[in-house]
C-alpha cells in the first residue's frame, strides 16, 4: 500500500520533471530539471529493491554525464534564453516519431500481458538481493552479461578517445 | 578550458563554430599580489599570455622635482621613501653621489658603518622579498616566518636611529649618529638567529616539489637578452652575469671585505631564489668581517656647514638589494639645491623586462613572476 | 513504531546540530592553527581566547546586506549555495559514529543508517555537490566568476574518479560497500586498512585535498589569482553557506578516510586483549578524536605547501594519481585472488 502511493507519486515526480525539461524557455534551467527527474529515478530504483543501480544512477548519470551537459551549454555562447524558432511548436516529423515510439510502447506492453514471464532464469529473492545487491550484479554482469559488459566499456573507450582527438585538432 | 581551442572543429572553413577573441584583462591598480599600486594589462589568448603592458605611475609623488627645491641634506628624507623596504641603502646612495661631487673623503669608521647598515638593508629587503614571493604562490607560513626576521632587523635600526621604516640613517660625509653601544653585539647576534631560522625557509621551499614545479622554467631569460633589457641586481647574476657593483666599483667599504657573488646558470625564477637565497649568507659575512675590523674614529668627516658642491655632473651607483640603484646629479655652483636630480631605481629598470618574462606563460605565473622581479613601487614611480 | 521515526528523528537532529557546530567551530580552528604555526595568536578577543569568534562571524553573517546581482538568474543564484551544501550534509547519514549504546533499555547505534551500498551513496551525493559550485558560478552573471567556477568543477571532478577508485581497493579488501561492514571487516582482520593499504591512503588524502578545494589545490579560491572564484559576487548568509559547505565537506572526507583507513570507531589493535585497557575511551571518542587528527593534517598541510597551478594540479590527478590508483587495483586484485 505504502509502496503504491511511493511510486505513484515518484512517477508523477518524474514526469512532470520530464515535460519540464523539454518545456522551459532557459537551457540551464531545463538541464537542472533533467538533473531532479533522475534523481527521483533513483528513488524508483530504490522502490525496486536495486540500490546498487540507485546509487549509480546518481553517480553516473545525475552527477557526471548531466555536469558535462551543463558544461558544454554554459560555455557555447548560445542566445539567451533559447528560443523555439518554431512558436507553435508542432513539426510534422515530431508527431509522426512520436506517434510510432508511442505505437511501439502500445506493442511492448500488449506482448508483456499476454506473454508469460520465461521460467527459466534463477532469480534472486528479494531478501538476498537486499543485502548482496552488489554480489549479484556482479555475478551477473561478469558471467551472464559479460561480452555486452565488454563491448559497452570499448564503446566508451573509443568515445573517450574520440573526444580527445576532436579537441586536440583545435591546437 | 578555452572555448577557442575548438574552433578548427568545424569542416566550415568560413565560419568558426565558436569565437574567439584574444581576452584582455586588467591586473590592478588595487590587486593583492601586485606589491603595490601597479597596472598589468594583459592580452591572453585562453590562459596563455600573449603580451603584458606595464601601466605605472599610481605613486609617483615628484621625488625628483621636489629635490630642485630642497637643500642638499633635506633631499635624504626624500631618498627615504623611494625604496621604502630598504631605505638606508638610497640614503647612501645618494649621499655618496654627493660626496662624489664634493669630493668628499669619508672617514674609515663611517665607511665600515655605512657597509653594515648597507648590508642589515639587504637582507632585510630580501626577506621582504621572500615573504610576499612565497606567500604569492601560496606559502603563507614564509611570509610570517621573515616578518619575524625582518622585526629583529628593525629592531637594530630602530636603536639606532629610533625609526623603523624611514630611517634618514646617513648623513653627506657619514653618520649622524653613533654606533649605540652593544649595538654591534646585537648585530652579530641577529646573524647568527637569522643563519638558523634560513634552514626553516630552505626546508619548507628549496626542495619542495610543489614550489619546484612553479618556480623551476618559468620566467626564463638568457644572460644576453637580460643584459639588453637593462636588468641588474639578482636577475642579471641569475642569468649568468657575473655583474656586481660591490665587487666591480667597490663603494662605502666593500673593498676591504671578502665575499662571493652568486650567480645562476638558467635564469628562471628557481635560480633567482636560490641567488638571493644565497645573498642573505654573503650578506652575513660582510657583517660579520665589517664587525670584527670596526675602527676607531669619527662617522662624519670634514663637511662644510653649507653644502654647496661646485658645478659639474656626476653619476654614482650602488648594489642596491634591487640591483643597480644609481643617482644623477647635476649642480650648478650657486645654489643650495641640485639643479636637476635623476634616480636610476633598479625596480625601474627589471619591470621593463617583465612583458618579455610573461610571455608565453598562463596567467597563474604572471604573479610569481612580478614576484620575482622584486619591485618596490616607490622606487619605480618615485 | 518509536523506534521506526523518533530514534532516526531524535538522531538526525544530534548529527545535524553536532556537525554544524563542528563547522563552526572548524573555522575557528583553521584560523588558529593556521595562526600558530605562522608565529601568530590568531582570534583572541571574541570569547576566551577567541572561543566565540564563530558566534560573532555567525551573527556578523547574518545581518549582512543580500545582495543579489541585478542580472544574475535569481532562483538558480539562490539555489547554488544550498545545493553545495545539502548533499555535504546528507552524506553524514550513514557515517558510523560508533557501535552501540545502551540507553534507556534499548541498543542504540551510533549511526543514522546502515545502507548495504553506504560508501557508493556518499560518493553519489558528493558528486551532487558539484553543481552547486558551477550554479554558484553562473548564477552570478559575470564571466570571471563562470570560468573560476568551471575550472573548480573541473577539478572535482578529475579528483573524483582518483578517489572513487582507492575507495574500491578497501571495498576489496573489505568485500562490503556498506560502512559499518567495512569498519567490522577491520575489527576481523584486526588491523586498519591503512596499514595495508598506504598507497591507496596518500591518493586518497590527495585526492581529497583537491575534492574540498583546499590547498595545495585551492587555486580557483586563491585571493591572488586573477581568475576570481565562482563566490565573489556573494555576499552574507549564502556566502556563509558556501563557506560552510566547504568546511562540512572537510569533515565529511576526514570521516570516510577515518572509518574506511583508520578502523573507525575501533581502538588501535582492535584484536589484541593485553590492549584492553583502551576500551575504557568508548568507540564514539576514537572516531572523533581520529577525524579530528585528518583535520588536522587538512589544516597542517593548508600552512606549509605553495599553491599548484591548475594544469599542473590537472597534470597530478590525471597522468599521476589515476594511473597509481588503477595499478593498486590491478595488484590488491591480484593478491587478493593468489592469496
Amino acid at each position: 500500500m505504502g509502496e503504491a502511493i511511493a511510486f505513484y507519486t515518484l512517477s508523477a515526480l518524474i514526469l512532470l520533471f520530464a515535460i519540464l525539461v523539454i518545456s522551459v524557455r532557459n537551457t540551464v534551467h531545463s538541464v537542472l530539471f533533467l538533473v531532479a527527474n533522475f534523481l527521483f529515478v533513483a528513488a524508483l530504483y530504490v522502490l525496486l529493491g536495486a540500490q546498487f543501480l540507485a546509487m549509480i544512477q546518481v553517480l553516473v548519470y545525475a552527477g557526471g554525464i548531466v555536469v558535462l551537459y551543463l558544461f558544454v551549454v554554459m560555455l557555447v555562447k548560445l542566445k539567451q534564453p533559447e528560443t523555439h524558432r518554431d512558436p507553435q511548436r508542432r513539426s510534422r516529423l515530431g508527431l509522426a516519431l512520436a506517434l510510432a515510439v508511442l505505437a511501439e510502447f502500445v506493442v511492448i506492453a500488449l506482448y508483456g500481458f499476454v506473454t508469460p514471464a520465461p521460467a527459466g532464469a534463477a532469480r534472486p529473492t528479494d531478501a538476498a538481493l537486499a543485502v548482496h545487491n552488489v554480489q549479484e550484479i556482479g555475478w551477473a554482469l561478469y558471467t551472464d552479461f559479460l561480452v555486452p559488459f565488454e563491448v559497452a566499456s570499448i564503446l566508451l573507450l573509443v568515445a573517450m578517445i574520440g573526444a580527445i582527438v576532436l579537441a586536440r585538432r583545435g591546437m | 578550458m578555452a572555448a577557442g581551442s575548438v574552433e578548427s572543429m568545424a569542416t566550415d572553413a568560413t565560419r568558426p563554430m565558436f569565437d574567439t577573441d584574444e581576452l584582455v584583462i586588467n591586473m590592478g591598480p588595487q590587486h593583492p599580489a601586485t606589491h603595490g599600486v601597479l597596472r598589468v594589462v594583459l592580452k591572453l589568448d585562453g590562459e596563455t599570455v600573449v603580451d603584458a603592458d606595464v601601466v605605472i605611475g599610481y605613486l609617483h609623488r615628484g621625488i625628483e622635482k621636489l629635490s630642485e627645491n630642497r637643500d642638499w641634506t633635506q633631499i635624504i628624507l626624500l631618498t627615504d621613501r623611494m625604496d621604502y623596504v630598504a631605505a638606508a641603502t638610497n640614503n647612501l646612495a645618494y649621499c655618496e653621489t654627493v660626496e662624489k661631487l664634493l669630493s668628499l673623503e669619508v672617514p674609515r669608521r663611517a665607511r665600515y658603518f655605512r657597509t653594515i647598515l648597507a648590508e642589515l638593508q639587504r637582507i632585510a629587503s630580501h626577506l621582504v622579498w621572500l615573504g610576499s614571493h612565497a606567500m604569492d604562490i601560496g606559502a603563507v607560513t614564509v611570509f610570517l616566518y621573515c616578518l619575524r626576521e625582518r622585526e629583529l632587523v628593525l629592531d637594530l635600526f630602530e636603536e639606532y636611529c629610533g625609526a623603523r621604516l624611514t630611517y634618514n640613517a646617513m648623513r653627506v660625509g657619514g653618520l649622524p649618529l653613533d654606533v649605540p653601544p652593544g649595538w654591534d653585539r646585537r648585530v652579530l647576534q641577529f646573524c647568527d638567529v637569522l643563519l638558523e631560522k634560513m634552514v626553516e625557509y630552505e626546508t619548507l621551499l628549496t626542495q619542495n616539489r610543489i614550489w619546484l614545479e612553479r618556480t623551476r622554467d618559468v620566467g626564463v631569460i638568457s644572460g644576453p637578452a637580460a643584459v639588453a633589457i637593462g636588468l641588474s641586481g639578482p636577475l642579471l647574476r641569475a642569468s649568468g652575469i657575473p655583474r656586481d657593483i660591490r665587487k666591480d666599483e667597490p663603494y662605502a667599504a666593500y673593498g676591504e671585505f671578502t665575499f662571493d657573488i652568486p650567480v645562476g646558470t638558467r635564469g628562471d625564477t628557481y635560480d633567482r631564489y636560490l641567488v638571493r637565497l644565497e645573498e642573505f649568507r654573503q650578506s652575513v659575512r660582510i657583517i660579520r668581517q665589517a664587525i670584527e675590523g670596526l675602527p676607531e674614529g669619527p662617522v662624519i668627516g670634514k663637511v662644510p656647514r653649507l653644502i654647496k658642491p661646485p658645478a659639474g655632473e656626476t653619476y654614482h651607483a650602488n648594489e642596491a638589494p634591487k640591483g643597480e640603484l644609481g643617482f644623477f646629479i647635476a649642480s650648478d655652483g650657486k645654489s643650495t639645491s641640485p639643479y636637476r636630480l635623476r634616480v636610476r631605481p633598479p625596480s625601474f629598470c627589471n619591470l621593463q623586462g617583465l612583458p618579455q618574462l610573461v610571455r608565453g606563460h598562463l596567467v597563474a605565473d604572471v604573479i610569481a613572476l612580478i614576484g620575482t622581479i622584486d619591485i618596490v613601487l616607490g622606487e619605480v614611480d618615485r | 513504531m518509536i523506534e521506526l521515526i523518533v530514534f532516526p528523528l531524535l538522531k538526525i537532529v544530534f548529527i545535524l546540530t553536532g556537525v554544524l557546530v563542528a563547522v563552526m567551530y572548524m573555522v575557528l580552528l583553521e584560523r588558529k592553527v593556521q595562526a600558530w604555526i605562522q608565529v601568530r595568536l590568531g582570534p583572541m578577543r571574541v570569547g576566551p581566547h577567541g572561543l566565540l569568534q564563530p558566534v560573532a562571524d555567525v551573527l556578523k553573517l547574518f545581518v549582512k546586506e543580500d545582495i543579489t546581482p541585478t542580472r544574475a538568474d535569481k532562483y538558480v543564484y539562490t539555489a547554488a549555495p544550498i545545493i553545495v551544501l545539502v548533499p555535504a550534509l546528507i552524506a553524514f547519514a550513514v557515517i558510523p559514529f560508533g557501535s552501540e549504546v545502551h540507553l534507556f533499555g534499548v541498543e542504540i547505534p551510533l549511526y543514522l543508517t546502515d545502507i548495504n551500498v553506504g560508501l557508493l551513496y556518499i560518493i553519489s551525493v558528493a558528486s551532487l555537490g558539484v553543481y552547486g559550485i558551477i550554479l554558484g558560478g553562473w548564477s552570478s552573471n559575470s564571466k570571471y566568476p563562470l570560468l573560476g567556477s568551471l575550472r573548480a568543477s573541473a577539478q572535482l571532478i578529475s579528483y573524483e574518479v582518483a578517489v572513487v577508485m582507492t575507495l574500491i581497493v578497501v571495498v576489496l579488501l573489505a568485500g562490503s560497500l556498506s560502512m559499518v561492514g567495512i569498519v567490522e571487516a577491520q575489527l576481523a582482520s584486526g588491523v586498519w586498512f591503512g596499514f595495508v593499504q598506504p598507497l591507496a591512503l596518500l591518493i586518497y588524502v590527495v585526492g581529497a585535498l583537491a575534492e574540498t578545494n583546499r590547498a595545495p589545490f585551492d587555486m580557483p579560491e586563491a585571493e591572488q589569482e586573477l581568475v576570481a572564484g565562482f563566490h565573489t559576487e556573494y555576499s552574507g548568509m549564502r556566502f556563509a553557506l558556501f563557506f560552510l559547505a566547504e568546511y562540512t565537506n572537510m569533515i565529511v572526507v576526514s570521516s570516510v578516510a577515518v572509518t574506511i583507513f583508520f578502523g573507525g570507531w575501533l581502538r588501535p589493535f582492535p584484536n589484541v586483549a593485553a590492549l584492553g585497557f583502551l576500551d575504557l575511551v568508548p568507540g564514539f571518542v576514537w572516531f572523533v578524536g581520529k577525524t579530528f587528527f585528518v583535520l588536522y593534517l587538512f589544516l597542517w598541510i593548508r600552512a606549509t605547501f605553495p599553491r599548484y597551478r591548475y594544469d599542473q594540479l590537472m597534470r597530478l590527478g590525471w597522468k599521476v594519481l589515476i594511473p597509481l590508483a588503477i595499478a593498486n587495483i590491478v595488484v590488491t586484485g591480484a593478491v587478493k585472488v593468489l592469496l
